[in-house]
């Protein structure tokens, strides 16, 4: 206890000498920043979550084709959770002789779970939130059946035997998106009407859902004890198995959220372990005093540990709190951008940050304060022994250790953490080599130029360890800023054209052969984009291999209804412009001859197709089997017509065809779509602006909060820039001070240390360049599957940025080292 | 009591290697002040360190109050440096970050001592600085400085004080004062001094001398 007791007396006298400022300043920043974006992402990542339920409605949802045992609801109410249900069916809705088809859902109260359904009292006027279902007796119909039947609100319709009132427009139903495909206009009706309709008969096809919302503990639970219990026909949907345009979506968002906490880390721990150095060194002598008046190897390294574990846990708690705050604001402003709150973060951030602390100290300042302990007495006699040097593999190998757990950790993502591991450590190395050459062809050139340039580059040579540290610190920095700033706004930017505004927001089904020319003159006379549609054949898969396929034999409730569904197939012989192909090679000349199919990756992945499989479809009664001969990669963040299967045309060119095509129709263009239903009656429209609206909403908010939260790593990375140049001030100031007290003027002592700074900001900067290039690269790449283009600007920021941190630094410097008498820095430095 | 035996000291010097200090023979009697002179370069604060058990020599012995000082291990060296020993410096080794007062308090707090506080304070009144606790080093004179130094060498009551060049970095009245304070102290107390300088007025002010040419002992221990 005595030695805590002295522990935290040399606690508070180091700190009010502000001996442990910049360590203390470190480590806040580095709690603080890490647990803002831990807090933050927490948050994010909950309300992605939780939007990304929107579109189920639901958090879970329980589907079936028959009446699901009402045992499952009584469950879900058991355990606190929320719960509505849904029964979907198709049919045709009537009025005054107008017919069309509708998808109907009948809903009970409290649907949706997730989200809000938006009504408007009449077509074209301003919608509003609704409150709760339609009543018995009313409906509410989407804006395509309103046209298709001239079903204006007040009047009634037909469904089945039933008699409806029309009681509104509706005009958001955040649900939708999980029907890609099949989208018939939606009739939303309250579940106690379904009787008197008569709808429901033997063979009707039927899709009966139970919703189920709540706390997030409670629906693993829920789902974990539902899983067991399901029938055939009976299925979960979670939101894993939401839609995979949104999914993808998710899965980059939060990948981009773990890459900005690990450059926080990095960046941190960067300058925890330079701020460790600077008061290791400072420290030397007192060490050595101490052991001088007696003290133990033991005791003394017990009263700096001691020491540096106490200011740990202030930092821990101060930086928590901080951080804890700062993501407040962040939420805040979020929340006024969004208007919606965020959840509540949950404790784990917090815990987080006091173990990254520890981590910190654990690998940063450990090995410094070990070069302490090795400090002999007799350096108060004779001061050249300034202690040991370190021991590279010591110091390095745990600092490597610490980061790379941290990396792994805040990564969230093996790979994404093993690239930037990989990344930073090579980018690390590179730059020591570099440097170091780079100070070797400084010795060549220091003969030449005047006094100030000899003596910069002098410095350089006889501090080059410490100058190549100095390098590698400000290089390291310096890109994690660039990557923040310049690689991340390329990225972001690379990642948000990928869905561009101008994306198609219609799809046509149904479209006849003999209704194509006719079409694509309306199109044309209509002004819209030239119509490029595809042909769709619907059709089953029998066999993998000659291997039958049976639900029986996945155990994935997607992967089961899937294979019991037909598939939209499509044949062509060219490869759509927006699909890559991933493995294999496309048709060939000799394949649409012998007759070949395309599999998209992921549905492959899903069903265990390889490539070279054999597969047998059933195709309008006919049977073929073709190989698979390429495995293709879609954009699904394009929005455009994909198919999941594709053939050779010969296969399928006689069976029964209808076309789709996909286009964008913007705001003003609006009534073209009712001509568009009148002259084809028969088509299906599909509108996707809403789901589209909600897919590019989502985005938008994920693209400010990396923003926001890139904002706060770049604070973290100036600090490290402080800590790096603060770590040679001492020995500047003293330089400085001989030099004056030999006469050397103060313009040739400033120009001396401008030289020698400038160089080291260069070099920086353009191995930072270098850097954030090939890390952004390789990220781009081989994380998140973007096209990027290296923006050249880096090539000339990069030095511009390493040349402007150290300037303000130099001048620093240079004040300080010539602001004072040179007897009273030499004193003070001494 | 200090008793060196055979005491030398030789470090590599390239592929040769160089003599400091050899076959050195002294015993100092408890409470006799011994004062070691010498060229620059002679092996004064090499013998010093060794004395001190700051370093270690290649061979011979040292006994500090009977105890052989280099049967021990760096720590247990520590340990006796604790229980016997005070130190002065030419450069004072003031703690920068610590106040007068905490820096006269250390070496207390470092033997878990109590009353650091209080017998700090008495110590720092005692060398006239009980008005400017305080004060951080930087802000003190070098005399002021050196005077915190020997409260601080005091304070413990060290049996034996080792001091080296104590005023070698003061001007000469200064420097009078220091050594004058130095040997009341001493005096005082009834310290054991082995004292190192090139100052043979301050030399003189010892009972014994010995002079250190070449690593050896020029005109044997008187």
């Amino acid at each position: 206890m005595a030695h805590i007791r002295l522990a935290l007396r040399m606690l508070a006298r180091d700190w009010r000498a502000g001996e442990l400022k910049l360590l203390a300043l470190a480590l806040i920043v580095a709690v603080t920043s890490v647990a803002s974006v831990t807090f933050f992402a927490d948050r994010v990542r909950q309300a992605l979550t939780r939007d990304a339920h929107q579109l189920l409605g639901a958090d879970l949802l329980l589907t079936a084709d028959h009446p699901l045992d009402p045992g499952f609801a009584r469950e879900a109410q058991a355990r606190g959770l929320s719960t509505a249900a849904s029964v979907r069916l198709i049919s045709m809705s009537r009025q005054a002789g107008a017919a069309h088809i509708a998808g109907v859902k009948a809903v009970t109260e409290g649907y949706p779970l997730r989200g809000k359904l938006r009504i408007a009292p009449a077509l074209n006027v301003p919608d509003q939130e609704a409150a709760g279902v339609p009543p018995p007796g009313q409906v509410w119909v989407d804006e395509r059946l309103a046209n298709a039947i001239g079903a204006e609100v007040g009047t009634s319709l037909e469904l089945g035997n039933a008699r409806l009132q029309v009681a509104a427009i509706l005009t958001l139903e955040p649900d939708r998106g999980v029907t890609f495909f099949n989208i018939a206009p939606r009739l939303l009706m309250n579940v106690a009407d379904l009787p008197q309709t008569g709808l429901i008969q033997v063979g009707s096809r039927v899709t009966y859902a139970l919703l189920v919302a709540g706390d997030r503990a409670a629906m693993e639970a829920y789902e974990r004890w539902a899983k067991t219990r399901l029938d055939r026909g009976e299925g979960v949907e979670g939101l894993d198995n939401a839609r995979p345009e949104i999914r993808a979506g998710l899965d980059r968002a939060q990948q981009f959220l773990g890459l900005t906490a690990l450059l926080a880390v990095i960046l941190a721990a960067v300058a925890v372990g330079l701020a460790t150095r600077r008061f290791t060194r400072r420290h030397l002598n007192n060490y050595a005093v101490m052991r001088c008046l007696g003290a133990s190897q033991r005791q003394l390294f017990g009263l700096f540990a001691w020491e540096f574990v106490a200011l740990g846990a202030i930092a821990a708690v101060l930086g928590c709190a901080l951080g804890f705050g700062v993501q407040l604001v962040l939420a805040q402003g979020l929340t006024e951008f969004v208007g919606v709150p965020l959840p509540q973060p949950s404790w784990l951030p917090a815990a987080q940050g006091m173990l990254l602390v520890f981590a910190l100290l654990l690998g940063f300042a450990l090995p410094p304060l070990m070069r302490l302990k090795r400090v002999p007495a007799l350096r108060v006699l004779r001061r050249e022994l300034g202690g040991p040097e370190e021991s590279q593999v010591v110091s390095y190998g745990a600092a490597i250790a610490v980061l790379a757990g941290l990396i792994l950790w805040q990564a969230g993502s093996f790979k994404l953490g093993a690239y930037v591991l990989a990344g930073f450590t090579g980018a690390g190395l590179a730059f020591a080599a570099v440097s170091y050459g780079a100070l070797r062809l400084a010795a060549s050139a220091g003969s030449l130029g005047g006094v100030a340039w000899r003596y910069g580059l002098a410095n350089l040579r006889r501090r080059a360890r410490q100058s190549t540290v100095q390098i590698l610190a400000l290089a390291l920095g310096l890109t994690a800023i660039l990557l923040l700033t310049v690689t991340r706004g390329d990225l972001l930017e690379t990642w948000r054209a990928r869905t561009p505004a101008g994306a198609p927001n219609r799809f046509i089904l149904n479209i006849q052969p003999d209704q194509r020319a006719p079409l694509a003159a309306f199109f044309r006379e209509h002004g819209l984009p030239p119509m490029a549609d595809y042909p769709m054949v619907r059709g089953r898969l029998m066999a993998i291999n000659a291997v039958e396929v049976s639900a029986e034999n996945y155990s994935e409730a997607r992967t089961r209804r899937l294979v019991e569904r037909e598939f939209n197939l499509s044949y062509m012989d060219e490869l759509p412009a927006h699909n890559r192909v991933s493995a294999g090679r496309w048709f060939s000349p000799s394949d649409r001859e012998s007759g070949a199919v395309s599999v998209e990756e992921g549905i492959a992945r899903t069903l265990g197709i390889q490539l070279g499989d054999r597969l047998t479809w059933m195709v309008g009664g006919q049977q073929f089997t073709a190989p698979v001969t390429n495995l293709r990669h879609l954009d699904w963040d394009s929005m455009r017509v994909n198919f999941f299967v594709i053939a050779t045309p010969p296969l399928l060119e006689r069976a029964p065809t209808s076309y789709i095509t996909s286009f964008h129709l913007s705001g003003p263009q609006g009534a073209v779509m009712n001509q568009l239903t009148q002259a084809f009656p028969n088509l299906t429209v599909v509108d996707m602006s809403v789901v589209l609206r909600q897919a590019l909403a989502m985005m938008d908010r994920v693209v400010e909060a990396v923003q926001l939260v890139f904002l706060f790593a770049l604070a973290a990375g100036l600090l490290v820039l402080y800590a790096a140049l603060l770590a040679t001030e001492d020995e500047r100031v003293r330089e400085a001070a001989l030099m004056r007290a030999l006469g050397a003027s103060r313009k040739q002592v400033a120009a001396a240390q401008c030289v020698e700074f400038i160089a080291i900001g260069l070099a920086a900067g353009a191995l930072s360049a270098a850097g954030a290039s090939g890390i952004g690269a390789l990220i781009a790449d081989r994380v998140l599957q973007l096209d990027y283009t290296v923006n050249p600007w880096l090539w000339l920021l990069g030095p511009a940025l390493g040349g402007a941190c150290v300037a303000v630094n130099a001048l620093a410097g240079a004040r300080a080292a010539l602001s004072q008498p040179p007897i009273a820095a030499l004193r003070e430095t001494e | 009591m200090v008793l060196a035996a055979g005491l030398s000291k030789v470090v590599p010097n390239g592929s040769a290697t160089l003599v400091i200090l050899q076959d050195i023979e002294l015993a100092v009697m408890p409470g006799e002040a011994m004062a070691v002179v010498g060229a620059s370069g002679s092996g004064k604060s090499t013998l010093l360190g060794l004395l001190a058990g700051l370093d270690t020599p290649t061979a011979g012995r040292v006994h500090l109050d009977g105890v052989d000082l280099f049967a021990l291990d760096e720590d247990g060296r520590a340990a006796l440096r604790k229980r016997l020993v005070g130190f002065v410096f030419q450069s004072f080794q003031l703690l920068a970050p610590l106040t007068a007062l905490e820096n006269v308090m250390l070496p207390l707090e470092l033997s878990q001592r109590d009353d650091a506080e209080e017998r700090a304070r008495a110590m720092l009144s005692r060398v006239g600085l009980g008005e400017r606790l305080g004060h951080y080093p930087k802000h003190l004179s070098g005399g002021e400085q050196q005077r915190v130094a020997l409260a601080r060498a005091f304070v413990v009551e060290p049996r034996i004080l080792f001091a080296d060049e104590p005023t070698g970095n003061l001007d000469a009245a200064t420097g009078a004062g220091i050594i004058d304070l130095l040997f009341a102290l001493n005096a005082e107390r009834g310290t054991t001094l082995m004292l190192v300088t090139h100052d043979e007025m301050v030399a003189r002010r010892c009972m014994r001398q010995i002079r250190l040419a070449g690593g050896r002992i020029a005109n044997g221990a008187r």
